[in-house]
């Protein structure tokens, strides 16, 4: 289908060229949102390959919930940009060599696939079934063969969690919180006093 | 006629009917726009027993009109510290977004854009990316209201969304389906089926579930919108108008539409969701001798009034509630609604699992 090449190839120049823009906008808050349009044309890639579950996981994630967070922070940073410049000749080489190693790794990782397929001597590739929808198809999966792991999944993110509440939490004291069960049961006969003054004498405490 | 049929397979007759239909859906949007804006505006002044606006035309029918004009035909005013791009798309963005959610929304029997398997989620990506352009507007105005505005956006527009979508959840569970035209067509038959009473009536008992489920949606809706009683990023008595301080003219405009087309999104969505969407709310055996065009219109017609009678809803939600302070804001969110949503994203479950086959 010619409307889908041209829609894949406009979605992956714009993926590559904001992940490039990424690291070169000199401005963090521009980086982040151009990782955002990298993010966004990457789940229009998997909406092309058929995989319009992941695709949506993936905005609402990424995009709607971790990014914001992310721009969040960088835009609540006062990032002074001279001092970020410096040292880009002493931290070059050890960037490059972690650069240098993941590019390795995907060679690998691509030229193995290309040569024996995705998947594992093992295991069994799913049959595609028009009638199933890949929701369906990722649910029957991860919630049968893979529930350990994805329990497990679970309970890494849920210590995180707390971890984050552990570091943050503090109890001062003194602090006066709003008890709103307490605000609500106040009526008339605790909340006020009602006095009769007489003219000219003032309120005697 | 050979060839007309064939034409319209072809890449290019597939492109330009669905241009056209992006234009129908646009179009009509955009002006029942214009009158829903006067709409919210005569219910509030109703409310607070004054006459609304009435010069423009009869009744001030064309006032919205007469506001489009005037905001367009203004200067457009760009702050000297603003970073100029990124403040001039981020009312675009939220104008775009606004309208593109629109795509999968089923308007009556098969007049939806693109029938998308995934519709519901693809709503809930799409209302969870307009959070940018508030955050993006108000950090490009490089101004400390709009900033502290769009800084409150973000946490509550993140914190809303998260019951949101636990709610979305419970009715998808009921239905078993993400496809928003075939959500509808589970509720077909009459008001019992539709999903604010359970869906059914031998799903009755979740009506204890579903009906706080609704409640909640619509309140979360008000949040995810910016509306009073939650507009705090704009609260104009503390923060002026947030976000939209240092705008003006066409993109002042463009976030103003934006927020509207939101707002009928979200009461669409609940029509959707739990009101039957275009099922008329009795049993309708004689559509099956009428055309289907016609049929069609049936159908639209009842996903119309209900959606105007969620936007009156939402409009009165204006004029009655007084604004919330940030903190019950949050407490409300996170201390609520999620739990109530998460207990009864588990009770739906387990009566799908436990309770009896429908």
């Amino acid at each position: 289908m010619a409307l889908q090449a041209i829609a894949f190839y406009l979605l992956a120049a714009v993926t590559v060229g904001a992940g490039f823009c990424v690291i070169s906008a000199r401005n963090p808050v521009h980086s982040v949102l151009f990782l955002i349009l990298s993010f966004f044309s990457a789940a229009g890639l998997f909406v092309l390959l058929g995989a319009e579950f992941l695709a949506m996981l993936l905005v609402v994630v990424y995009v709607g919930a971790v990014a914001v967070l992310f721009l969040f922070v960088v835009m609540m940073l006062d990032v002074d940009f001279t001092a970020l410049r410096q040292g880009f000749a002493r931290y070059m080489p050890l960037g490059g060599l972690v650069a240098g190693i993941l590019a390795m790794e995907m060679i690998v990782v691509a030229s193995s696939v290309a040569t024996q397929g995705a998947a594992s001597a093992n295991a069994q590739p799913l049959v595609a079934t028009p009638e199933l929808t890949n929701a369906e198809a990722i649910g029957r999966v991860l919630y049968t063969d893979y529930v350990y792991f994805f329990q497990a999944a679970g309970l890494v993110l849920l210590v995180a969690m707390f971890g984050a509440i552990v570091l943050t939490l503090r109890h001062k004291p003194g602090v006066r919180r709003q008890v709103i069960a307490d605000q609500v049961a106040r009526s008339p006969k605790t909340g006020m006093r009602i006095v009769q003054i007489k003219p000219g004498e003032g309120l005697q405490e | 006629m050979e060839g007309a049929t064939n034409f319209w397979a072809t890449p290019g007759g597939w492109t330009l009917i669905t241009v056209g239909q992006i234009l129908a859906v646009t179009v009509w949007i955009l002006l029942s726009l214009a009158f829903l804006l006067l709409a919210d505006r005569k219910i509030w002044a109703g409310v607070q027993m004054r006459k609304g606006p009435n010069v423009v035309g009869p009744f001030g029918l064309l006032q919205s009109f007469a506001d489009f004009f005037k905001f367009v035909l203004k200067e457009v005013v760009v702050p000297d510290g603003a970073d100029k791009a990124v403040f001039l798309m981020a009312p675009l963005i939220s104008f775009i977004l606004a309208f593109v959610a629109w795509a999968v929304v089923p308007l009556a029997p098969g007049w939806v854009i693109a029938d998308l398997n995934v519709g519901v989620l693809y709503l809930l990506a799409i209302s969870s990316l307009g959070v940018y352009g508030i955050i993006m507007g108000g950090w490009a105005s490089n101004s400390k209201y709009p900033f502290l505005g769009s800084l409150r956006s973000a946490a509550q527009m993140v914190s809303y969304e998260v019951s949101i979508g636990f709610v979305i959840i419970t009715v998808i569970l009921l239905s078993g389906t993400m496809n928003l035209q075939k959500i509808v067509e589970a509720q077909a038959g009459g008001f019992w089926n539709w999903y604010f009473l359970g869906g059914g009536l031998a799903n009755l008992p979740m009506i204890f579930v579903m009906l706080p489920m609704t409640v909640i949606f619509f309140i979360s809706a008000l949040a995810e919108t910016n509306r009073p009683p939650f507009d705090l990023p704009e609260a104009e008595s503390e923060l002026v108008a947030g976000y939209q301080v240092e705008y003006s003219s066409t993109p002042y405009l463009l976030f103003m539409i934006g927020e509207y087309a939101n707002i009928v999104l979200m009461c669409a969505m609940i029509t959707i969701l739990f009101f039957g969407g275009w099922q008329a709310p009795f049993p309708t055996p004689f559509l099956a001798d009428w055309a289907p065009t016609a049929a069609s219109f049936f159908g639209f017609m009842w996903f119309f009034l209900k959606t105007i009678f969620f936007f009156c809803m939402f409009a009165m939600v204006k004029a009655i509630v007084p604004r919330y302070r940030y903190d019950q804001l949050m407490r409300l969110g996170w201390k609520v609604f999620l739990p109530i949503s998460l207990v009864a994203v588990a009770l739906v479950s387990a009566w799908r699992v436990f309770g009896p086959r429908v």
